[in-house]
């Protein structure tokens, strides 16, 4: 039984400490605006594939905070390449989460590559993260939300969600707003 | 020093002054001087990316947490990027591109020249400043307005270095 998207969301920002959090297009920014709005969110409504390199260049900009990207299997898929630029650089408070569910949701369920075995645990293992993870059931998530508030080097980890797409909800979209009050939120001028 | 040598150093030197500290690039001959300056300096993170775009979501994170960044391409890598600018455009992240440009003059490989031949096209259409530099003289100049431009107004800005001011690949050794 594969875990429900929303609650995995829940799961992993309820305790988030100082983490900064990057959500990709689509599905797992809707996710995160349920979880609960929060300026240290810098929800992507675009940008296709560019998720983990964002989290990249805010892991390395802020190498005192942990900084968390979760996003979608048919956004890293697009972003693939990412994986192995972090992989190389390894910044060691920077973690990237995959919730995969096989599908591209929001544009009417077709299968992704994921879907057919292209396994990204091993693609992130093959990239050199050093720790990777397959979450599965809720003992798992557990330990991942445990993980996200103390890790020490670069991580990956899929979350196996099911395929469902519950009620979109939308956060701020004006681009400029998102990113003025996350940097505000971390003291840095607007 | 040499003018036509050394302006690579003075590129270098202006991303310093600009207070730089992440530099994202996809290998490059003619950036070779200016990426490995960047990869010896420990005050800048230096990120060899897989595509271009990379790049731009790079920089876009670097400012979030308070970096200023530099992306570094070749013109055919412009191509890769365009989408991505969208992230700039519609948050208005400062991004300071340099770009050296083939398929312009003396061009020996004919596929670079359908990239090479709509970089500053494609620019405009993406709300980029251009800064053109033909000589070393120019160099300098293109990218302090560019850093100013890019940083000051949080706009893309782009620091075109002409083939010609790069030099005929050499083919055959």
């Amino acid at each position: 039984m594969n875990l429900e998207r929303r609650a995995a969301m829940a799961a992993l920002v309820k305790d988030r400490g100082d983490l900064l959090v990057v959500p990709g297009l689509g599905s797992t920014t809707w996710d995160l605006a349920a979880a609960g709005d929060d300026p240290r969110n810098f929800y992507l409504w675009g940008a296709m594939g560019g998720a983990a390199m964002v989290g990249l260049g805010l892991a390395l900009a802020q190498p005192q905070r942990r900084v968390a990207v979760i996003t979608g299997d048919g956004e890293m898929l697009m972003g693939l390449g990412s994986l192995a630029t972090i992989g190389v650089k390894k910044p060691a408070n920077l973690a990237v989460i995959v919730f995969d569910n096989g599908v591209y949701g929001e544009t009417g369920m077709q299968p992704s590559h994921t879907q057919s075995g292209v396994d990204l645990v091993a693609t992130a293992k093959a990239c050199g993260f050093p720790q990777c993870h397959d979450v599965e059931d809720e003992i798992g998530l557990a330990a991942l939300a445990a993980r996200l508030q103390n890790f020490a080097e670069t991580l990956f980890a899929r979350v196996r969600i099911s395929a469902e797409e519950p009620p979109r909800v939308l956060p701020e979209r004006d681009g400029v707003a998102i990113k003025n009050r996350f940097r505000a939120a971390l003291g840095l001028k607007a | 020093m040499n003018a036509a040598v050394e302006w690579p150093d003075r590129l270098f030197l202006t991303l310093k002054r600009a207070g730089v500290r992440q530099v994202g690039y996809v290998p490059d001959a003619g950036h070779s001087q200016l990426i490995a300056r960047c990869r010896a300096d420990d005050d800048i993170h230096d990120v060899a990316l897989t595509t271009e775009e990379e790049g731009v979501a790079l920089a876009a994170g670097a400012w979030l947490g308070g970096d200023r960044a530099a992306l570094l391409m070749q013109s055919s890598g412009l191509g890769n990027c365009v989408n991505m600018l969208s992230l700039a455009r519609t948050c208005r992240f400062p991004l300071l591109m340099l770009i050296t440009m083939r398929g312009e003059w003396e061009e020996f490989n004919p596929w670079q020249e359908p990239m090479g031949q709509i970089v500053e096209p494609v620019l405009k259409l993406c709300e980029a400043d251009i800064y053109r530099a033909s000589t070393p003289d120019e160099v300098e100049s293109a990218a302090n307005r560019a850093v100013q431009r890019a940083f000051g107004d949080e706009a893309i800005a782009a620091v075109i270095l002409s083939q010609q001011l790069i030099g005929k690949k050499v083919w055959t050794k």
